[in-house]
């Protein structure tokens, strides 16, 4: 009797399913690469899948934690990819310039520069959201096709090579055996996770989300709120941009942060995160965009062949969105488990949140008019 | 209910947005190049693919000096590495009754319909660098651009060259990143080194990996990575791109081995970058793919024009390049 309801509690749990879909990817590896699990030291750092999986996976961490956020009020951010690539773009063509481009002062300062146009992106992103009431879809829509043409512009349509160590150690470089991007990721994480859930801001972003009017009638300020996570999230898009810029020592304007919005989001959702708004998980969200990130991998290390690529990412991203669906899982599981999924996991949450965004949607018209 | 609602809304803004960003880009194209033309000029309407890489601005570089040099009118526009733009684009220099259209197809197939429309307005069609399949061969009149079966079956031959000159001895493990999946250089560079490989080291040569990096540094870095941990013994690398080569230099010395030395490398294209890991002796062979086809370009143009036939392929003049001449090569690098 413990042992079925601590499962119960442990399969309700929030987190049960994005994890379980991760550790299924990574244990489907080891048939194909039996030393897939297998980190050794070379050079000086660790090196192996795991970190390859974490190394490459923490530009989209980044922009998926930001994104919660923003999914959180209701919105969504689709300028992400365009900032990761105004961004590098930024940092590369600076650092390019210089006599000495190792030195510390200017990395410091090519960097600082590109962070302040992700910034840019984000109160502009959040100034028309939040001041114009223009749908978030459309407004960022605005950065996600003229940014990557702005970031085209900065670059002159060329790859800027740089040779910088400073630079190389944000995306590209290990410290205390470890790559450093993982050190940066679990530091925003932390920040974001500190600041939502240990002050109250966690709880006024999710009541922005839920109904944003309700929310400014109780003393919220939903507009500085939802103008803040636009920034936030661009700032988190601008360090995964010179993290993707370090990896390479390159800033490719062209292909720099590629459709990361989309796997962002699908980061979010994975995880947890509802794209109506109103609740989030920044964990979840951690956990989603490192199944993705493996998933490519296993791509890659199993040997799928090169056409079949995106058809086999659908079919398991699939699967997941499938698992996550409590009325899936009570239709293939039977009623009997169904039910138990149906009373905590099931319509109510889903159903829930649906109202407000109703009025989510409402209520920046008011606002405006 | 509400769901589908936003979606629409959402997918209504989406096509609109970007129906009006691909207007805002031809309208500044065409209005900076109509200033430069006289009355009675050529004019050439061209699509490029987009700007994905050093090679590809060098290309789109090479064909407006070319046509600014030559007096003709010249129409541009970026497809960003979209079929839909590019078809679009093709419509509008239809519509806009230029001259002659050339263009760089993003992919091989699906161009017949719009091809088709150009052939009733009798408006004749020039490939540039890429080539496309069709049901109907006068849909397009010549192609100009690079043989890249032939760049493969060279970067096959010149491997044989690297092996040796490395000592190499015994069966062979090759690892490939390849380029887009579908788009030309990327097929025919893997079946012109098949053909090489097939016939003459059917024994000893394998590719025991392969995988696309989409012709990007970042792809090429983490494709390898992956190839890295599932096969360690790989003995070469043959990148479809210097760029993808580049990425996949910095993994492999991220797994401490020693590219150039450790597993031997072959490219394809020749760009400045390229030059510079071969000249530090990273890249072992660099198969060239000659960008700057502008001159030969305008030259077939006014030959269409004029009514001349030409041939159906027009080869770009290109060489390929051992790790000697690396440094000797690198100051001429135009690209």
């Amino acid at each position: 009797m413990t042992t079925s309801s601590r499962w119960r509690a442990l399969t309700h749990h929030n987190l049960f399913w994005p994890v379980a879909v991760l550790v299924v990817l990574l244990l489907v590896n080891v048939p194909f690469t039996p030393d897939f699990f297998s980190v050794g030291m070379t050079n000086g750092h660790l090196h192996g899948s795991l970190v390859s999986i974490v190394l490459f996976g923490s530009p989209l961490i980044l922009v998926a934690v930001g994104m919660t956020l923003v999914i959180a009020t209701g919105g969504i951010d689709l300028s992400v990819g365009a900032v990761v690539a105004i961004t590098g773009a930024l940092a590369c063509s600076y650092i390019s310039d210089q006599a000495d481009q190792s030195a510390l002062s200017a990395v410091l300062l090519a960097m600082g520069i590109g962070l302040l146009a992700a910034v840019i992106c984000g109160l502009w992103n959040g100034f028309l959201v939040a001041r114009m009431g223009i749908q978030p879809i459309i407004a960022t829509l605005i950065i996600m096709v003229a940014g990557r043409g702005v970031a085209q512009l900065i670059t002159d349509g060329q790859i800027i090579t740089i040779n910088s160590k400073p630079y190389k150690l944000i995306g590209g470089g290990y410290w205390l055996t470890l790559p450093f991007s993982i050190f940066v990721v679990a530091a925003v994480v932390a920040v974001t996770v500190v600041l939502t859930r240990r002050t109250a801001l966690g709880l006024l972003v999710e009541s922005v989300g839920g109904n944003a009017e309700a929310s400014r009638l109780v003393g919220i300020r939903s507009l500085r709120i939802k103008i803040m996570v636009y920034v936030f999230c661009a700032l988190c898009a601008g360090i995964a941009g010179l993290m993707i810029s370090s990896n390479t020592s390159a800033a490719d304007g062209n292909n720099a942060g590629l459709w990361i919005e989309l796997d962002a989001i699908l980061a979010v959702v994975i995880g947890g995160t509802s794209l109506l708004g109103g609740r989030f998980s920044i964990g979840g969200t951690v956990v989603g965009a490192l199944v993705i990130q493996t998933l490519t991998t296993t791509i890659y290390t199993i040997g799928v062949p090169t056409q079949t690529n995106l058809v086999f990412k659908a079919a398991v991203v699939i699967v997941v969105c499938l698992l996550q669906s409590p009325k899936f899982r009570a239709k293939v599981f039977g009623t009997k488990l169904g039910a138990k999924f149906g009373a905590k996991g099931g319509g109510k949450p889903a159903a829930a949140p649906a109202e407000p965004a109703a009025a989510t949607e409402a209520a920046p018209k008011m606002e405006v008019s | 209910m509400l769901n589908r609602r936003n979606f629409l809304t959402a997918a209504v803004g989406v096509a609109a947005a970007g129906g009006l960003a691909a207007c805002a880009k031809e309208d500044d194209s065409s209005s900076s190049s109509s200033s430069e033309g006289g009355s009675k000029a050529i004019t050439l309407g061209f699509s490029q693919v987009g700007s994905e890489s050093g090679w590809r601005s060098a290309n789109t570089d090479s064909v407006k000096e070319a046509a600014k040099e030559a007096g003709y009118t010249l129409k541009f526009s970026d497809a960003q590495q979209k079929q839909e733009n590019q078809i679009s684009a093709i419509r509008s220099f239809i519509a806009q009754k230029v001259d002659v259209i050339a263009f760089s197809p993003v992919v091989v197939t699906g161009w017949d319909a719009v091809l088709k429309e150009a052939k009733a307005k009798k408006i004749p069609v020039v490939l540039t660098d890429r080539s496309v399949e069709t049901s109907d061969e006068s849909l397009f009149v010549t192609l100009v651009g690079s043989d890249f079966t032939d760049e493969g079956r060279r970067a096959a031959k010149i491997l044989e060259k690297v092996l040796e000159k490395a000592g190499h001895k015994g069966p062979v493990k090759i690892a490939q990143l390849e380029g887009t999946t579908g788009a030309a250089p990327a097929i025919e560079r893997a079946k012109g080194f098949k053909e090489v490989m097939d016939a003459d080291h059917k024994d000893d040569w394998k590719i025991v990996v392969s995988q696309t990096g989409d012709f990007t540094r970042a792809g090429g870095k983490q494709v390898m990575a992956a190839f890295l941990q599932s096969n360690p013994d790989i003995d070469v690398l043959f990148a479809h791109n210097d760029d993808m080569g580049i990425g996949a230099i910095q993994a492999i010395e991220a797994a401490g081995k020693k590219p150039g030395k450790d597993i031997l490398i072959v490219t394809v294209d020749g760009v400045k970058d390229g030059f510079v890991a071969m000249s530090e002796g990273k890249i072992n062979a660099i198969v060239e793919c000659n960008p700057l086809l502008g001159p030969q370009l305008m030259e077939v143009v006014k030959k269409v024009k004029d009514g001349e036939t030409v041939e159906r392929w027009i080869k770009t003049k290109e060489s390929d390049f051992m790790q000697d001449q690396a440094k000797e090569a690198l100051p001429t690098r135009k690209y």
